[in-house]
């Protein structure tokens, strides 16, 4: 197996990262520690920049706008992104673009023409409303939301919890338990945050505190039948294969800020002396830093086999799962040992650690805890019929 | 915790301000009536956290401003969101003196 780099990925890589270092840092060192937004001014600049490298809309497919790249390179740009305090979450402040809402492309043409184009042309911004207060793992059997038939349209009552977005947003993708229990049981709707009977209850603040999740209340909000994305009933089997595909980079994205831990750890390392020799020089500080280094290539190793089998059009549910499974459990434990090298200035805002140290633990709740991606590889290991 | 701040107010004065730990969070000042005039935060990067925000309001206030009080938050970015969205959920518009939030991109929130 030659995982060397393509010329154009290197290329790609070394056009990023000094995106990263000359744009994106000069700019976060005047921002709040916490920030995850740039100045309008900024922000339109750096899109025209990434437009101009072609590399805007990363995760749009390329017959609507986005750039021609496989998943592994889409993964190494991940990667670079990530690199900066605000890397994890809002990698480049979202200058590189990109269509979170892969469902969408599952979508009519007239549905397209409503939602899906605004979107992608950065007019109209879009939320994810699947998670209830009765969970959100396992949300074949948790969503109680319930959607009933009323002539043209349907009638939503319910609430949904832990949503990004929704107060922002002009459009949202809400499931709703339109039959019986299960999957099968499920549809999706699109609605418009304008409608009567749909209202944003209240902020959750999080470790996150560059963004807080939303409590969504449902109150008789009816939707026309024609806002159905996909079939009545088949609300789970939209873009699955978009979805794990977009585990992946969601993966990459945590070595992002492991590799900048390290880098950080290893130079701090040489310059700090305790007791007459650099912290380097101490057989407890080398072994983290080897510990480290050994994770972060396990991570890109996993992340890179899953993407290549993406990209080869072989099966990688497993592969995804271990990827994003490993990624968010090893990437903490890297920044973790690289705040214990840097002692109390590892905890202070004036460094990007604590942020990361944050934001990093809440990955092995998003998108899927370690718990259910280690229950999505048993089942693949075990067989179909375990539950 | 309560959506909206409910804490008394104190008087803007140099005593009061120079009582205030250097905490990050986030604060409001109001006229004599209460009325709230501005919502603001003390973040990560301010020198003096929310004693020194509130001594920068003390040496320019916004015009009518006599009371403050503060919240010590670490979420101290999105809980000054959820106040002004609060706010202009209950006044229809931002309070007078937040003239540095553009309100078409603050999001719509309805607390109950």
């Amino acid at each position: 197996m030659d995982l060397s780099l393509t010329e154009e990925q290197q290329l790609i890589v070394d056009m990023v990262r000094r995106f990263v270092r000359e744009e994106i840092l000069p700019l976060e060192a005047n921002l709040d520690p916490d920030a995850d937004e740039l100045a309008p001014e900024d922000y339109e600049r750096l899109v025209a920049m990434i437009k101009d490298m072609g590399l805007y809309g990363l995760d749009t497919p390329p017959e609507y706008g986005g750039p021609e790249i496989d998943l592994v390179t889409r993964c190494l740009i991940a990667i670079e992104c990530g690199q900066h305090r605000a890397g994890l979450y809002a990698p480049c402040y979202y200058v590189f673009g990109g269509a979170r809402q892969a469902q969408l492309f599952e979508a009519t043409e007239e549905q397209k023409e409503k939602y899906l184009h605004p979107m992608l042309r950065g007019e109209k911004k879009f939320f994810f409303g699947l998670s209830e207060p009765s969970g959100g793992s396992d949300p074949a059997r948790a969503i109680q939301t319930r959607a009933v038939r009323d002539g043209d349209d349907w009638v939503l009552n319910g609430t949904k919890l832990w949503i990004s977005g929704a107060d922002r947003a002009d459009f949202g993708l809400l499931f709703a338990r339109t039959g019986g229990p299960g999957r099968a049981g499920v549809t999706a709707f699109i609605i418009e945050t304008e409608w009567e009977g749909f209202n944003v209850r209240r902020a959750v603040h999080t470790l996150r505190s560059a963004k807080y999740a939303t409590e969504i209340e449902l109150n008789d909000l009816r939707v026309p039948h024609d806002n159905i994305l996909g079939e009545e009933g088949g609300g789970f089997a939209i873009a699955n294969d978009r979805l794990m595909r977009q585990r992946i980079p969601y993966a990459a994205e945590c070595i992002g800020i492991a590799i900048k831990a390290n880098e950080m750890a290893v130079e701090y390392s040489k310059v700090r002396e305790t007791f007459g020799a650099p912290l380097s020089q101490r057989q407890g500080i080398q072994w983290m830093l080897v510990e480290n280094e050994i994770e972060i290539r396990a991570m890109k190793w996993l992340v890179f086999d899953a993407a290549c089998k993406a990209d080869r059009g072989d099966p990688f549910r497993m592969e995804s799962a271990i990827a994003k499974l490993q990624c968010s459990e090893l990437a903490g434990k890297v920044v973790d040992r690289s705040m214990q090298i840097h002692g109390g200035l590892g905890v202070a805002k004036d460094l990007p650690l604590e942020r990361w140290y944050r934001e990093i633990r809440i990955r092995r709740i998003g998108e899927g805890p370690s718990e259910v991606q280690k229950h999505v590889i048993a089942r693949d290991i075990l067989g179909a019929g375990l539950r | 915790m309560a959506v909206r701040m409910d804490k008394t107010w104190t008087t803007l004065n140099v005593e009061t301000v120079g009582k205030l730990a250097a905490h990050l969070g986030v604060y409001q000042l109001a006229n004599d009536e209460g009325e709230i005039l501005f919502i603001g935060m003390a973040g990560g990067r301010t020198l003096f956290g929310l004693k020194g925000e509130l001594q920068k309001a003390l040496a320019e206030p916004p015009p009518g401003a006599t009371q403050f009080r503060v919240e010590v938050n670490m979420a101290y970015r999105t809980r000054r969101l959820e106040l002004l969205q609060a706010y202009v959920h209950d006044h229809g518009g931002l309070p007078a003196a937040n003239t540095d939030i553009d309100e078409s991109s603050l999001g719509r929130l309805r607390p109950s």
